[in-house]
């Protein structure tokens, strides 16, 4: 079984292989030329303005909030999915456990929804 | 053979990779160490034939709950040094004594019994998906229920406690 | 494939309590979300989908039923706490009304709802026989206990101690879900049956895994119940939380939380149960001592009824050191009267509540000059508390006594004598604080009559029970005999 994910891990190797020799290509033929104009930072071409950090809004750490939450409700689909077909044969129960798993959420989809909170206030 | 050298090659990564995250003073960094850490895991699952479940560590943990993780910590606007507070030395010295006593006490219950950090339990017959399926939404119906209520009230927590109005 | 093993029609009917229960929190929800919002009307809708419910959980009791496959087991056990559970969820928001308005925060229709769903993972937890469900139903009541605790939004203590219990009950959650997995990982199962028969028929693989695991899931337990050295975050949590919702906590997720521990360590861990007896006589020696002296030294009321908590915790975990027929029975009997009592007490605490004052014992001072029945309602409910003779939990503490002493554990029960008697100090501090006419009170107590008249129900509920417990004995021992 485990065989066949090899080709994955080719995949991989290759994958971080080529970033890895970039990298060190880059390193070792590039010219370096390091002055203090060079190594100022800068915001696409600008002059920098502020400090990277700032505070981020909790407006967006209430989407990641519910993001992740849809997130984990649709991995139940997945392997509703590939079970539906020989489930079905035993009758429509299959799809009426999603139906209600779905609905429960949908209303919480309309609770988050009525609430504003997918509303950039 | 190779599964071993392999298994212990990444529980070596993820456990040094655990150990950064605490240990580390930028909560940036141990936070991107955390995702090295869940990769190491997920990789641990998928020799045990789990698939599934290292798709989903990856995708949920590594994905969506790390993204989670950087926004408290931009939201926090942690600041290099002083982000936290240091322990006082009897704290400190209390919880090594703590972590140090359950650690020893779990490898001397553990290495009593010979061997059996390597002896492999039921094995997964299928870790893939479909064997999910299967059990999820026959023997596991009720539980699979529960489970949207408990998202419920997740979103419920989220929206009442974290919208600014309401 | 055959799913009519896991799912048949009696399955449906059998957790009707539990759906019910969830269409009554969705539709006080939408009513929410339509702005129909009037306390009363959202009252109405849950009071009658738990009315429902519990007709619906008398109905099903009778002979033990096993659902879904062995997922949930139905027996008059379980029908018992379901109907504890609806009791009091349905006095907290009788006693809620017009709580979250003095407090400076608008009624939602969230409030009744997540009661609603803390009751169903309540009853998913003593009617559950797989560790998996007692897992999902924990979850469902912890997270609805954590936007309850933190449900006032624009108050600091509020939003602090919803934090605190939330970050430490993750943790908590976290011990019991790797206990849950040590224990799968020894038996092959989460099953309670597959568990035992694991067990007796030496098929574990390896009893270390078992033994840590089940030590896990008592950290998982312990920090749920409060037990010491499990209990650091209880009094903070109790202050900080609106004060009717520290009713609700301190009573009903210790039942659910102590009838799981009887049917896990009953049916799942039966044969070695005699092998945690040791710890669990350690527990409650320690719960019961540093919860009372604890709360000699308390000056706010919230945080004194949070310590006397968890000495009461400390007391029960007695009657799971025996588990016999006797000390379940004197549990069940022990819940009914410490939780009613409880809710009460939290009542009335709320009503006196204020801005600024209320919540310290010398605020109560010359209250009973001004409301001479609350305030005899209140002494009834310390005295109950304190175990006192014609009250109710005299009755309750001599059956756990008389059950801890017929098995031989004297040396505990004479702990638990003496801290009674040091917990007649504090329960008697806030009745001398009432009854002293030295300042003139300027408490102005806020109710509703309909909160009235049930706490004057409760106070007469424990004399009479306190005289003839006959009855509700007679109930006890009939939902214990079906699990022991």
């Amino acid at each position: 079984m485990a065989e066949n994910y090899l080709p994955i891990l080719v995949i991989f190797v290759l994958a971080a292989g080529f970033a890895f020799v970039s990298l060190i290509i880059t390193h070792l033929v590039g010219p370096r030329v390091t002055n203090a104009v060079k190594m100022m930072p800068y915001e696409s071409g600008v002059d920098q303005v502020g400090k990277t950090r700032i505070r981020f809004s909790i407006r967006f750490f209430l989407i990641a909030l519910l993001f992740i939450i849809f997130d984990i409700e649709i991995v139940f689909l997945y392997p509703w999915a590939v079970v539906f077909k020989d489930f079905l044969s035993a009758g429509s129960f299959i799809f009426f456990e999603m139906v209600v798993f779905l609905a429960i959420l949908a209303f919480g989809f309309i609770y988050v929804w009525r609430n504003g909170a997918l509303e950039w206030e | 053979m190779f599964t071993s050298i392999f298994f212990y090659f990444l529980a070596s990564i993820a456990i040094a990779s655990a150990i950064f995250v605490v240990l580390n003073r930028n909560a940036v960094y141990s936070a991107i160490a955390l995702v090295l850490c869940f990769f190491s895991l997920a990789v641990i699952y998928l020799l045990l034939e789990a698939y599934v479940i290292a798709v989903l560590e990856v995708f949920i943990y590594a994905g969506a709950i790390m993204v989670l993780f950087l926004f408290v910590i931009m939201l926090l606007n942690l600041g290099l040094e002083d982000a936290f507070p240091y322990f006082r030395h009897l704290q400190r010295a209390l919880s090594l004594f703590m972590v140090g006593l359950f650690f020893v006490g779990i490898f001397l219950i553990m290495f009593n019994e010979q061997g059996i950090l390597h002896q492999p339990g039921e094995k997964f017959s299928a870790g893939d998906i479909y064997a999910l399926g299967e059990a999820l939404f026959s023997k596991y119906l009720l539980p699979f229920e529960v489970a949207s209520l408990l998202l419920l009230v997740a979103l419920i927590g989220t929206v009442y406690l974290a919208k600014r109005k309401i | 494939m055959d799913i009519s093993q896991f799912f048949t029609s009696a399955d449906l009917f059998g957790i009707a309590p539990e759906i019910i229960l969830t269409v009554t929190a969705l539709s006080v929800l939408t009513l929410e979300m339509l702005h129909v919002s009037r306390p009363g009307i959202i009252l109405m809708v849950a009071a009658l989908g738990l009315f429902l419910a519990g007709a619906l959980a008398i109905n099903t009791s009778g002979d033990e039923q096993i659902l879904f496959g062995g997922m949930l087991v139905l027996n008059r056990f379980s029908v018992f706490f379901d109907f504890l559970y609806i009791t009091i969820g349905l006095l907290t928001l009788i006693f809620s009304q017009g709580y979250l308005e003095k407090r400076g925060s608008a009624s939602r229709g969230e409030y009744p709802a997540l009661i609603l769903f803390a009751i169903i993972g309540m009853m998913l937890m003593t009617r559950a026989n797989d560790l998996v469900i007692v897992f999902l139903g924990l979850e469902l009541l912890s997270l609805s206990l954590y936007i309850l605790v933190g449900f006032l939004r624009h108050d600091q203590l509020s939003n602090e101690s919803g934090l605190k219990y939330l970050l430490l009950g993750a943790f908590a959650t976290g011990f019991f879900l790797f206990g849950a997995a040590l224990t799968y990982g020894a038996a092959g199962t989460t099953n309670y049956n597959g568990i035992v028969t694991a067990i007796t028929n030496n098929t574990i693989l390896s009893d270390t895994y078992l033994f840590l695991g089940i030590g896990l899931l008592l950290i998982g337990f312990a920090f749920k119940v409060a037990l010491v050295p499990f209990h650091m975050w209880s009094p903070d949590v109790y202050q900080g939380a609106p004060t009717t919702v520290t009713g609700f906590l301190c009573t009903a997720p210790k039942a659910a939380g102590f009838g799981a521990l009887i049917i896990l360590f009953n049916r799942a861990f039966v044969d070695i149960h005699y092998q945690w007896q040791d710890i669990f006589w350690i527990l409650s020696a320690m719960t019961m001592t540093i919860g009372n002296i604890s709360a000699l030294i308390q000056h706010n009321v919230k945080r004194m009824l949070a310590f006397s908590s968890v000495s009461h915790a400390g007391f029960l975990i007695m009657g799971i050191l025996v588990l016999n027929e006797t000390s379940i029975s004197a549990v069940l009997f022990y819940l009914v009267v410490y939780s009613v009592v409880n809710l009460g007490a939290f009542a009335i605490v709320s009503a006196a509540e204020q801005e600024e004052r209320g919540l310290n014992l010398k605020d109560y001072r010359g209250l009973a000059a001004q409301h001479p029945w609350l305030s005899a309602a209140m002494t009834i409910f310390m005295l109950s508390l304190a175990g006192f003779p014609p009250t109710a939990g005299f009755v309750a503490k001599f059956g756990l006594f008389s059950a801890a002493v017929s098995q031989g554990y004297i040396g505990l029960v004479i702990i638990a004598v003496l801290n009674t008697l040091i917990s007649i100090y504090y329960y008697l501090r806030l009745v001398v604080n009432m009854y002293m006419q030295k300042e003139e009170s300027t408490l102005i107590l806020s109710y509703k009559m309909l909160a009235i008249v049930f706490v004057g129900l409760i106070a007469i509920m424990m004399i009479i029970l306190g005289i003839t417990p006959g009855y509700l004995l007679e109930i006890v021992t009939e939902a214990a005999s079906t699990v022991a």
